[in-house]
């Protein structure tokens, strides 16, 4: 499935659906009526939209933080020599939950996640003594805003 | 990811928790579990989770309201592959910005279009001069160093200098998951 195949309906309920699903008892239903489809279309829709990857997933989007655990965004940088070596020893950690790389000297981004806000440090120490390279840790200061909505 | 959660066990661990994260019991840790790979897409996507871990729909319905009111739960939403649905450039822009300014300015950042995530981060002197991340998603190049452009003139005088780091490849993408079971030790 491409971009080009998505219809007009598609593309609303992508949007729509990019905004949330209501709470309430037949949260699809409601979301449906208000797209002028019925509900089996738009679980259709919405099922062969996320098996084909247009959606990377469908479903509650949880607060890391809030949850009790660690999370930071932490950068590496690689030489590029090095750089695939080094790919598969940050990879290798579980709490490696991103991991992106950049056009900047600053070549390697990853977010880790962890059991524990104590538990950030360790796993850092540890990706150091893996690479060779010290580890940028940046953890959020301040969230002014996280809201990701991409209108197709 | 591996994220434990109310690890009674663990006094220290549930002493620095909030309020917030004290209140998450044993169901609702449940209910967390079954969904954070997705909700089902069956007309009652609640009772589907609830027969799933012997609770009703209605609990469910109630649990994950709860959850939402005190922020455990951002939203239930439809998550984009940026480049699928044709964002191709995805640019994290960083602004080195006067410390006194920055609580202000980066809300005022955050509200503009187009910013999908919007933090202030440490600074690591002399290699990385920036305090502001604001992450940026357009179709092409020219339309993220567009946006860069509006968020440059709302910063002003107060940001010093800025980049545009552009993802070139994704190395990993797996997402936040909470273990199955809470590490006994």
């Amino acid at each position: 499935m491409s971009l080009a195949e998505l219809d007009g309906v598609d593309r609303r309920l992508i949007n729509r659906l990019q905004e949330g699903l209501p709470l309430v008892a037949r949260p699809y239903a409601a979301v449906a009526e208000a797209l002028g489809v019925t509900e089996g279309d738009l679980l259709y829709r919405l099922e062969r939209l996320r098996e084909s990857g247009m959606l990377s997933r469908f479903g509650p989007m949880y607060h890391a933080e809030r949850l009790g655990g660690g999370l930071t965004l932490a950068a590496l940088a690689v030489p590029e020599p090095d750089f695939e070596r080094v790919v598969e020893a940050v990879n290798a950690f579980p709490e490696v939950a991103h991991n992106y790389r950049r056009e900047h000297a600053l070549n390697m981004w990853f977010v880790l996640a962890t059991e524990t806000p104590a538990r950030i440090g360790e796993v850092i120490a540890a990706i150091e003594a893996a690479t060779g390279l010290p580890v940028f840790n940046m953890p959020k200061e301040e969230e002014f805003h996280v809201r990701l909505h991409l209108p197709v | 990811m591996s994220v434990s959660i109310c690890r009674s066990s663990q006094g220290s661990v549930r002493d620095a928790l909030s309020p917030d994260e004290r209140g998450l019991d044993e169901r609702d840790r449940a209910i967390v579990l079954a969904t954070q790979a997705g909700l089902p897409l069956v007309p009652d996507p609640w009772g589907a989770v609830g027969r799933e871990l012997g609770l009703t729909g209605e609990e469910v319905l109630a649990r994950m309201r709860a959850m939402e009111a005190r922020g455990v739960i951002r939203r239930i939403a439809a998550v984009p592959n940026h480049y699928r649905l044709g964002y191709v450039a995805n640019g994290m822009t960083v602004w080195d910005v006067d410390d006194a300014e920055v609580e202000r300015l980066g809300r005022e950042v955050a509200a503009i279009e187009g910013v999908s995530h919007c933090y202030r981060r440490p600074r690591h002197l002399p290699h990385w001069p920036y305090n502001l991340f604001a992450m940026l998603h357009g179709r092409s190049r020219e339309e993220v160093e567009s946006q860069a452009e509006a968020l440059r003139a709302r910063l002003g005088e107060a940001c010093r200098d800025h980049r545009i780091l552009y993802s070139s490849r994704i190395l990993k993408k797996t997402g936040l998951r909470l273990a199955r079971r809470a590490p006994q030790a």
